[in-house]
């Protein structure tokens, strides 16, 4: 039994099937929505989320399997003080598969080691959030037909962005990979990921705060919000809110087939005015977290392509 | 220098860096046994200067995942029938559980009491262990 729970439990071909997959899946979504029949998905969310929840159910039943779960920690036994090891015991009677949202970091590792089915980590606190990953890699490698050799800025909060955690310790496995990390001095990438991944593998890296100035040399440029439930600090918050806006104006100064990704939900740090602009992927990126979430149900349940 | 009874039968954990043998007189539970424990502070050493000794009355398991995590220099030694039989080599374990505590408070160690605290070892250069939920650097 698998479950991923960090994205380096996927190897880099593993990767590559599953987004392969979740390519003929998005081509033929019909050929595929009886796979899961009798199947049951349960999404123990312990904290709100709209479109990863979402998009896990949407995946469920497009595949022809059924959801049950929770959607906030009120509603739910972790209320009246039962741990999740206890929880995902219960669960594992319940359903096949499970995903989970926490607002603790490693409590779906925890839930991993306790399960007796498939767990998927669908975010842990800032820690990580492999599925938006395998999202991004899909519409990166989508839009630029590679996922190596390409010039990645992540721009916002990379302190506590879990996606962009996971996604810099994927993509650093594909050659070529260049970062230009963009963001205030105390929200930059945690001193782990830049120790143990970037310069452990001697990744060319930037770290800089000033977006305007890199922007012309990006291939992907990913936006992430400033998340106030991430600080214990309110005026903290407020402070680094806005640190940076996206806007039509900047974008003149991007290459032409540069692709704007952000995991959403976006509050300012996009203006809506770049909506429009070709190169926003955003959207095509949530058609695709329902495609890629898809396939890799179907890879941890071991369902086998009709 | 301070005399201490030579062990008949034992352990004895030696060159210690001076000012942790309370450190691992608390890792190692060392308080739960029943037997004679002597800790011996700032000795005189030829290689270290100043060093710490634990000597243990009894034939006991001593953990050496933690050892090796506190200070893969130490060494340990058997005793039987006054004299060395074995001398313990450490290394620097991949694993440490149920010893050292994540002070990260996200992470789910900090409101799951009963989940065991488990580090890896990150960066066997730098001797540095992360906690395997959160990867919070484990701070000495």
């Amino acid at each position: 039994m698998r479950h991923l729970i960090d994205p380096s439990d996927l190897s880099v071909q593993e990767v590559d099937e599953l987004l392969n997959l979740a390519d003929r899946i998005a081509k033929d979504p019909k050929r595929y929505s009886e796979v899961c029949k009798g199947k049951k998905l349960a999404t123990l969310f312990y904290e709100p989320s709209t479109r990863t929840r979402l998009s896990f159910e949407a995946a469920m039943l497009n595949l022809g399997g059924s959801v049950l779960g929770f959607a906030s920690a009120d509603s739910s036994s972790a209320a009246k003080g039962e741990s999740v090891a206890d929880t995902i015991r219960v669960i594992s009677c319940y359903a096949d598969i499970c995903a989970m949202r926490h607002p603790k970091e490693g409590a779906p590792m925890v839930a991993s080691r306790f399960s007796k089915i498939p767990v998927i980590n669908a975010g842990d606190g800032g820690h990580q959030h492999p599925t938006q990953t395998l999202t991004d890699l899909m519409t990166i490698r989508s839009i630029k037909g590679r996922l190596g050799g390409l010039t990645i800025g992540l721009c916002g909060d990379l302190k506590f962005g879990r996606t962009v955690h996971s996604l810099i310790k994927s993509l650093s496995r594909y050659e070529g990979i260049r970062f230009v990390l963009i963001s205030p001095g105390e929200l930059r990438v945690p001193d782990y990921i830049v120790g143990e991944v970037l310069r452990a593998k001697g990744i060319p890296y930037e770290e800089v705060e000033d977006l305007e100035t890199v922007i012309g040399k990006l291939d992907i440029l990913y936006m992430t919000r400033v998340q106030r439930e991430r600080f214990f600090n309110e005026e903290d918050y407020i402070r680094l809110k806005d640190s940076y806006i996206l806007t039509a104006h900047k974008m003149q100064g991007a290459k032409p087939d540069m692709a704007v990704l952000h995991p959403l939900p976006r509050v300012n740090e996009i203006a809506v005015e770049v909506d429009d602009d070709p190169r926003a992927a955003y959207f095509t990126q949530a058609q695709n977290g329902v495609y890629v979430r898809m396939a890799l149900i179907m890879k941890l349940l071991e369902v086998g392509e009709c | 220098m301070l005399n201490v009874d030579s062990l008949q039968k034992g352990v004895v954990i030696d060159h210690i860096k001076a000012g942790s043998s309370m450190d691992i007189y608390h890792y190692l539970r060392l308080d739960e046994l029943d037997c004679s424990v002597a800790i011996i502070k700032n000795a005189k050493s030829a290689k270290m200067g100043r060093k710490d000794i634990i000597k243990i009355e009894e034939l006991t398991d001593i953990n050496l995942d933690v050892l090796g995590f506190i200070d893969n220099n130490i060494t340990v030694n058997i005793i039987e029938s006054g004299r060395i039989v074995e001398k313990k080599k450490l290394t620097l374990p991949e694993q440490v559980r149920g010893v050292i505590r994540c002070k990260n408070p996200r992470c789910i160690t900090a409101v799951e009491t009963d989940v065991e605290h488990i580090f890896r070892l990150a960066d066997r250069e730098r001797h540095l262990y992360r906690c395997i939920y959160c990867e919070q650097e484990f701070d000495r």
